[in-house]
């Protein structure tokens, strides 16, 4: 690990202004993802600015009947919160689905969001990757891709996101609250929040440097059955091969974000609206353009009797 | 800048980069926490946090500036064993040991999780905050603990022996300052 300096932010705002001011600056919260990759020196910051003592860990109501998620809120607490279980049953289930109960203790909802992609040659030093270094290729595009993208690719960059929280972000309409360096505050749609990887892999959302997230805001409650389903190779404590978050109303319609298959929480506005017509019409439209490799091929299928199966388990 | 472990005030490491997990077992030698992948992917640095399970390995030391931190070495001793310790001692819940640490702090405040109805993947309803650790969320709940040895019906005997459903006996982790030395 390279050597840094340590500072306990005293405010958002000179959180923001101190990460602005040194461009190779990060903000730690868990430093469960963070740490992982300064080990490798994939992470090379020269100054961490801890932001865990400000205030931002609350779970409250907003006066329009949703929810305001603090930034480092934890995973296990968002997953335990009563109005959560009750009316997001989704995020709940998309938390708990996610690394280990030691992780979720630490991990924080601002942390989930941005956390980095597990491509094997990401975190493999010796190999070409394009996210870490630009210019330097994709070993996965002609490697082992069997966990990598079906859509969304480019010929940079064939890397999934890795958060289940985020699919449940994303179905729920989530919507990011930051703090830039000067002192401006804005909102930020989760569908406008994370970036595909296009030829400029290694900026994966819309957050400008020293843009602090502050928290994540949910809309009222959408009613309907809350499912998410996430299929890996073993049955716990392993990233998604594919998951499937959906919300289902009694009358068939509804909405579904998947997970394990592109650059980002992936959803289409075109393919919740078929909802009631069954999972191959949803998928036929959510992964019209795939462009899988040989060995993730096999993931157009895993998806549509995925969603098959949780459309059937809404069902009753 | 300081941390307590197992009841001890000791201070925080010059070099920032020292993980919370080589701080115990390199500058207070207290190997009992184990170093499996360093990554997170184990289990085996399983350690307390203010009675948190936490993952060692991938905290800095000063990040917990003020915490309170218990280890193995904090909850029981070969003189007195915690009795989570000694039922895995009866109930076969270790072969070579190095996971055994990490499983018994993962335990202690696993079941504190449960009790104060944290729900889990495999939790049927998501409402009700009242789980039984019944076959699958235990296993589940301890699925962040890995055992190459593979004693892992020892070690759900063993959880299920002290702590039942995990809903009747009270007993908060037992932290022993004393226990340090
Ligand atoms: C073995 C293992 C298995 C895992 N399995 C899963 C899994 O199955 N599913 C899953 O979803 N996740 C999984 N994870 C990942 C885990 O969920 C993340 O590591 C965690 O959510 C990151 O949160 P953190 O608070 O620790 O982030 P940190 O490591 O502290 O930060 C991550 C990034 O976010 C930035 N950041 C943090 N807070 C802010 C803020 N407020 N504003 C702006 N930037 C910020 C940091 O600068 C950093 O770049 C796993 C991790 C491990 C180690
Ligand atoms: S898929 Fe992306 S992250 Fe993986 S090697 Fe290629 S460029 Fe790197
Ligand atoms: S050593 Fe920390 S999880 Fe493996
Ligand atoms: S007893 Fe050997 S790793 Fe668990």
């Amino acid at each position: 690990m390279r050597p840094f300096t340590f500072e306990r932010a005293s405010s958002i705002e000179a959180a923001a202004k101190s990460a602005a001011s040194n461009s190779q600056a990060k903000f730690i919260a868990g430093g469960t993802n963070l740490l992982d990759l300064m080990k490798l020196e994939i992470e090379t910051p020269t100054h961490l600015i801890d932001v865990n003592g400000l205030g931002l860990d609350k779970i409250d109501a907003t006066p329009d009947g949703g929810l305001r998620i603090g930034a480092l809120v934890r995973n296990t607490d968002l997953a335990a919160h009563q109005a959560v279980r009750r009316d997001y049953g989704l995020l709940s289930r998309a938390l708990v689905a996610g690394a280990s109960g030691q992780l979720r203790n630490v991990a924080t909802t601002a942390g989930n969001l941005l956390q980095r992609t597990r491509c094997p040659y990401f975190y493999d030093t010796n190999m070409p990757c394009n996210k870490r270094q630009l210019g330097s290729g994709c070993s996965a595009i002609d490697g082992f891709s069997r966990q990598h993208a079906i859509v969304g690719v480019s010929d940079s960059c064939i890397a999934t996101h890795p958060s289940d929280m985020a699919i449940a972000m994303q179905a729920l309409d989530a919507t990011v609250e930051t703090v830039k360096p000067d002192g401006s505050s804005r909102t930020i749609p989760i569908a406008d929040f994370y970036r595909l990887p296009g030829d400029t892999p290694h900026i994966e959302s819309a957050l400008e440097r020293g843009e602090f997230i502050t928290g994540v805001l949910l809309p009222p409650p959408t009613g309907g059955k809350h499912i998410y389903r996430k299929v890996r190779d073993r049955a716990s404590y392993a990233f998604a091969l594919v998951s499937v978050g959906v919300v289902i109303h009694p009358d068939g319609t509804g909405r579904v974000a998947v997970g394990g298959v592109a650059h980002k929480p992936w959803r289409i506005g075109e393919a919740d609206a078929k909802m009631q017509e069954g999972a191959r019409a949803v998928v036929g439209t959510l992964l019209a353009n795939a462009r899988p490799t040989e060995q993730n091929r096999f993931k157009v299928d895993l998806v549509e009797r995925t969603l098959g199966a949780v459309i059937s388990e809404a069902r009753g | 800048m300081t941390i307590t472990v197992n009841g001890v005030s000791a201070a925080l490491p010059d070099d920032l980069r020292v993980s919370l997990l080589d701080f115990v077992r390199e500058h207070l030698l207290l190997p009992g926490t184990k170093k499996g992948c360093d990554q997170g992917a184990c289990g085996a640095c399983t350690i307390l946090a203010d009675g948190e399970r936490i993952l060692s390995c991938l905290a800095l030391a000063v990040q917990y500036d003020g915490r309170s931190i218990t280890t193995i070495e904090g909850l029981g001793t070969v003189d007195a064993l915690h009795p989570l310790q000694q039922a895995f001692v009866e109930h076969d819940g270790f072969q070579c040991g190095y996971c055994t640490p990490g499983q018994i702090c993962s335990a202690v405040a696993m079941v504190e999780e449960a009790r104060r109805g944290v729900p889990s993947h495999v939790t049927s309803d998501l409402t009700s905050d009242r789980f039984d650790l019944d076959h699958d969320e235990l296993r589940e709940r301890m699925s962040g603990n890995l055992c190459r040895c593979g004693a892992y019906n020892g070690i759900a005997a063993a959880i299920h022996a002290t702590y039942g459903d995990g809903n009747t006996v009270s007993d908060k982790p037992q932290v022993m300052p004393e226990a340090a030395e």
